[in-house]
């Protein structure tokens, strides 16, 4: 087995104040950086806190910043750097932190309170709901999220602009709301709510949420802007206005 | 809060422990009942290890076979289950599990559907018609995102990334729980009339696990200690597909869909082995050539391939391969779905498997096979519970989900866990708030229990000593791993046991340094309390079965007895000491033993 | 037990713009120099108002030609009052939709606002509206600017076709194949378009019922999925093609011709 000495570059500290210190470790065949993390926790710092879960890129747990990139620890693979090369591990910037790796990211579940719940309509006469691999398909694409929040944490709008954060839900919340005005089923109207309380207005779609998701769902152009599309349609679309205004629908 | 205040303290009807999938379901349904209601779970929320459940969740709907219904699937639960199962359970999981699902859809689930609109269902091993209800291969991920989705519209409330030590009793009744948040450290007291525990798996004690941090048996740890019994934990299953390469990835599960969706499992000979390990018990309903076994993926008048015999079946069957030499170079077996099927439908049917093994295997499934070996995955056992009300001995003590054992009995059936989560998660909490409601006069939290609990959890932290908790939890694993792995002797129990032993002595001189703030190694040390409570009893519990069944395979005796067929260990903790006693199954009504005998 | 949901302590904690150790800035870097250089270009062209016609080809920069001082008139709906360039009476449309374009709003928002210069780079500017406010809240009239740009390339198809139409007769040069290509990629771009994708069955619901909206949109979906590609091909070469016609037209170069 092909084994090398690494130096990593690991954020130790808590809200009060911190540096990077740096570990020099083992790293074997196949290893992920969270492999190596691991490696200095039971030889070297006991202590140094880190979130993971299942260490197979379905739990979204482990998300840091490797080199300065969004990541999750867990499927960024040790033979993707170049030999020699210094790698710095630190925590998500755009939350607060708790400790080393671990940051506080009830952001997140503070906004997933602010969306209504699935609404379904009437049931078909069978007594079943009816839908097509067709309909769920752009849904499911938005369902595979595993809410790691690293589209989250990359926004500019709320990594680098603190004060938007009451006014805007991020890209995994777009992706959410998304999902439910596309639902074949739903009956609830969530543009309003898009636009208002959940400031899709303040995306500039520059695309830093795709770029570093996981699980590559295109959130940008499958969810992002097919819902700045539908709010066109219901709020700056001057013919449609025209039209309702004289009352077509 | 005020720094000098030493817990803080809540008050609820209905304490949930866990936030899989039963856990949520259970914490929804008490909710509903109007019992005021908390989830606890170790984790964020969401992050459970039942998002690692791929290929579906069985329930007899018949939307893809008519024919099917849930006689059939408890004549498949109780077959697979080598006949150990709790049949109220069986009965009771293939009759609502459809309902469960539908259910589920009603919150918003987007399962794959028919081409009638309906919701799709997929082979899997040992279920006679196709019967997951699924989404790709990430069922789990959508039943937990749908069941969060629902308990945060809600209003549920969650107390997260809070770690439960022990439960306090009044009396023989459940009044409260103990524990800690791992963020701050800061120590918790929860007065409550009821727990469910959800805790889910064990299998962190072993070294090859497709199981997260999380599944170290807490509630193993919390159930025993409040004088609750536990069954069959000696017939833990080990998932025959795990990936085997690179070795920082070895156990992590390759779902039964692969095969369910066409792979086959090969020999380093490239010959299909599975046709030489058919057991009589299986004969009849299991294709014995390839041509059968091909054609029954499209046709169900066929016999099922051997690739999808139960899970026991298969594991032991893998390890017999690697055994006898014909191996792949990293010690496993192959399986192909890349010769069998286009790679556009492998793309569509496992697209989490193409990119697990693309991301951490430089492995193309469409165009080259896996390397899989056999992966601790699931414990069949658990806490003893009534079939109907989930409810344990102890008043007030409720259990639902992996943690609880009876339904799956010697060895569980793919898909049959993710509808066990919702069927009994939804009975924990409907039997727990009935009971909530039913109970009379008052309840206290003992001081000097909640004392124990809180200086149990400080003690790491406290403590004088030079061992590392990582060095134990690694050395368990190895213990567990090599001694009380698929296939186990009486020497090599014995041995564990010893060896178990000095691992507690060795887990009482850890100390701790970083303080209490978010400190894995304070976590670990707690942690491994319930992995070696876990471990002594799946150990003494395997050590008692003196016959080979299901997920418990001993070399000294591997015929199955059936005298031994008709008995549970249950096990239970008295002064200390874990006791072992074989006791007698639930006698079956005879309707349903027709059923569970019946030729098909 | 929590800190602040909102609140923010790393940002102090590691106070440098970016740890990333890539080299991040060459795309905004290629962005500025390629879309720039196009822009000064087209500015330069616009302004011209010459060498933009040599027969039987038309720059597109000047297509339709909509005044009657055209050196190949398409439509004269300006009369002689119109002295500017008659680039102007058009250029607007294409410019509009590729500045009110998804892609380019990224591109550009990215290298010339710094906003963000790349990801997990910080944000040039201390303050944020995104596109909540005027002027950046007009982009949302993308669509329209889609319509009028379909106009247009019917007009260029048409000038392609044109371009077959030699003094002596039916003929084929490389002027044609210049235009033929330029006309198809243009066309790629505009319907490659995320309100186009919108617009041909995005905005439903349920596809079941709509299959021939499915496909339409499933098609739009493929060409939209290679939506930056297409702006900057076509970006590319509708600039050589007017460069082609304007060195046909000054004689510096011959049109090679096939028949």
């Amino acid at each position: 087995m092909a084994a090398s000495e690494v130096t990593m570059r690991v954020w130790r500290g808590d809200a009060k104040g911190g540096a990077f210190t740096e570990y020099r470790v083992q790293s074997q065949e196949g290893m992920v950086v969270l492999d190596v993390i691991h490696a200095i926790q039971a030889t070297q710092a006991g202590d140094l806190a880190v979130r993971w879960n299942c260490k197979a890129g379905k739990c979204g747990s482990c998300s840091a910043e490797i080199n300065g990139k969004p990541r999750l620890l867990c499927m960024t693979r040790m033979n993707t750097f170049t030999p020699g090369e210094t790698i710095t591990v630190a925590p998500m910037k755009t939350f607060p932190l708790i400790r080393d790796l671990a940051t506080d990211v009830s952001f997140n579940y503070e906004k997933a309170k602010t969306i209504p719940a699935f609404r379904p309509g009437p049931k078909e006469p069978d007594g079943t709901r009816r839908m097509f691999q067709e309909d769920v398909e752009r849904g499911q694409e938005f369902r595979k999220c595993i809410e790691c929040f690293l589209c989250q944490d990359v926004c500019h709008v709320i990594r680098d602009h603190e004060d938007n954060k009451p006014a805007f839900a991020g890209p995994r919340f777009f992706m959410r709301l998304a999902e439910l005005e596309m639902h074949p089923l739903d009956t609830h109207d969530r543009k309003e709510l898009a636009r208002v309380k959940a400031g899709l207005g303040f995306c500039n779609i520059t695309k830093c949420c795709t770029e570093v998701c996981p699980e590559h769902i295109h959130i940008t152009d499958n969810a992002i802007i097919p819902l700045k599309e539908r709010i066109v349609t219901e709020y700056y679309d001057p013919v449609v206005w025209l039209l309702r205004k004289i009352g077509v629908r | 809060m005020a720094a000098d205040v030493k817990y803080q303290t809540h008050e609820y009807d209905v304490l949930v422990i866990g936030a899989g999938g039963a856990g949520l379901r259970a914490a929804i349904e008490a909710s509903a009942q109007g019992a005021r209601t908390a989830l606890v779970c170790k984790s964020l929320l969401g992050k459970a290890h039942t998002v690692m459940a791929e290929g579906g969740m069985a329930a007899a709907m018949g939307n893809v076979w008519k024919e099917d219904n849930w006689q059939v699937h408890f004549r498949d639960t109780m077959r697979g289950g080598k006949m150990l199962n709790n049949w109220r359970m069986a009965q009771l999981h293939a009759q609502e599990s459809p309902d469960r699902v539908l259910e589920l859809e009603e919150w918003g689930a987007l399962f794959d559907r028919t081409k009638a609109g309906l919701i799709s269902q997929r082979d899997f091993g040992g279920h006679r018609y196709a019967r997951l209800a699924h989404i790709g291969d990430r069922t789990g991920l959508e039943l937990i995102r749908t069941l969060q989705q629902h308990a945060v519209h809600k209003g549920l409330e969650v107390h997260m990334e809070c770690n439960i030590q022990r439960l306090v009793k009044d009396g023989n009744r459940v009044s409260g729980a103990v524990g800690y948040f791992r963020p701050t450290g800061q120590l918790v007291v929860f007065k409550t009339k009821a727990v469910v525990l959800a805790t889910g798996g064990i299998g962190k004690s072993w070294k090859f696990t497709s199981n997260s941090w999380e599944c170290t048996g807490d509630g193993i740890r919390l159930a025993l200690d409040a004088g609750a019994e536990l069954i069959d934990m000696e017939c833990h299953q080990f998932h025959p597909t795990g990936m085997v390469w690179p070795p920082s990835v070895r156990g992590i599960l390759v779902t039964e869909g692969v095969r369910g969706d066409g792979g086959t499992l090969t020999n380093s000979e490239g010959k299909r082995f599975m046709f030489n390990y058919i057991p009589d018990f299986f004969k009849a309903e299991t294709a014995d050539n390839e041509k059968e076994a091909d054609a029954w993926y499209e046709d169900k008048k066929n016999r099922r391939t051997p690739d999808l015999l139960p899970r026991d079946e298969v594991a032991r069957a893998i390890n017999s391969e690697v055994k006898a030499g014909r191996g792949t170079p990293h010690g496993g077996v192959y399986l192909d779905i890349a010769s069998r099927r286009p790679a556009d439908y492998i793309r569509k049917r496992l697209p989490s498997m193409y990119h697990q093994f693309k991301e951490l295997a430089d492995v193309d499934i469409t165009k080259e096979p896996m390397e899989v070996g056999p992966t601790c995955h699931y414990m069949n056992g658990g806490i003893r519970v009534d079939a109907d009300s989930t409810a344990t001995c102890v008043p007030g003590l409720f259990a639902a989900g992996e943690v609880a054992g009876g339904l799956h009995g010697a060895n569980r059936l793919g898909g049959n866990s993710l509808s066990d989560l919702v069927v009994f998660g939804r009975r924990a909490g409907l039997y727990a708030a009935q009971y909530v409601k039913s109970l009379s006069g008052k309840l206290t939290v003992d001081a000097g229990q909640v004392e124990a609990g809180v200086q149990g959890i400080l003690r790491p932290v406290q403590g004088k000593g030079n061992e590392n908790p990582y060095a134990v939890h690694a050395d368990l694993q190895e213990c567990m791993q090599s001694l009380v792995g698929i296939i186990r002797t009486e020497g090599e129990l014995k041995k564990a046991l010893e060896e178990i032993a000095v691992f507690k002595q060795r887990l009482g001189r850890v100390t701790v340094e970083g303080g209490r703030a978010f400190n894995p190694a304070w976590h670990l040390t707690l942690d491994l309390l319930a992995m070696l409570a876990v471990s002594e009893a799946v150990t003494r519990a395997a050590l008692e079965r003196k016959e080979s069944r299901g997920g418990h395979t001993r070399d000294d005796y591997p015929k199955a007895d059936p005298k031994w067929g008709k008995v549970n260990v249950v096990l239970r903790r008295k002064n200390d000491e874990i006791s072992v006693s074989p006791e007698p199954l639930l006698e079956m009504p005879d309707d349903l033993k027709k059923l569970v005998e019946e030729k098909q | 037990m929590k800190n602040e949901p909102f609140g923010n302590q790393r940002g102090e904690v590691i106070p440098r713009a970016t740890l990333r150790t890539d080299a991040w800035w060459i795309e905004p870097a290629l962005v500025i120099l390629l879309l720039g250089s196009f822009v000064v270009y087209a500015t330069w062209v616009a302004l011209q108002n010459a060498h933009y016609y040599a027969a039987p080809y038309l720059s597109p920069f000047y297509s339709p030609c909509l005044a009657t001082s055209c050196q190949h008139v398409t439509w004269p709906l300006f009369g002689s009052w119109w002295n500017l360039s008659p680039a102007f009476l058009i250029l607007w449309v294409p410019g509009g939709f590729r500045a009110t374009c998804y892609y380019y709003r990224k591109a550009y928002y990215r290298s010339f606002l710094g906003s963000p210069p790349g990801c997990a780079v910080r944000d040039v500017a201390k303050s944020y509206t995104g596109e909540t406010r005027f002027p950046f809240l007009l982009q949302n009239i993308h669509r329209y600017f889609f319509w009028l740009s379909l106009v247009i390339l019917a007009f260029l198809w048409w000038d392609a076709v044109l371009a077959f139409r030699f003094k002596s007769g039916f003929g084929m040069g490389v002027g044609t194949l210049v235009l033929l290509v330029n006309a198809a990629l243009l066309t790629l771009y505009s319907l490659s378009c995320h309100s186009c994708r919108h617009l041909c069955g995005g905005h439903l619901d349920a596809f079941h019922t709509r299959p021939a909206k499915y496909s339409l949109w499933r098609t739009m979906s493929r060409l939209n999925e290679r939506h930056m590609l297409f702006a900057w091909i076509s970006l590319i070469w509708v600039g050589l093609t007017d460069v082609y016609v304007r060195l046909l037209s000054m004689g510096i170069i011959r049109d090679l011709r096939f028949f």
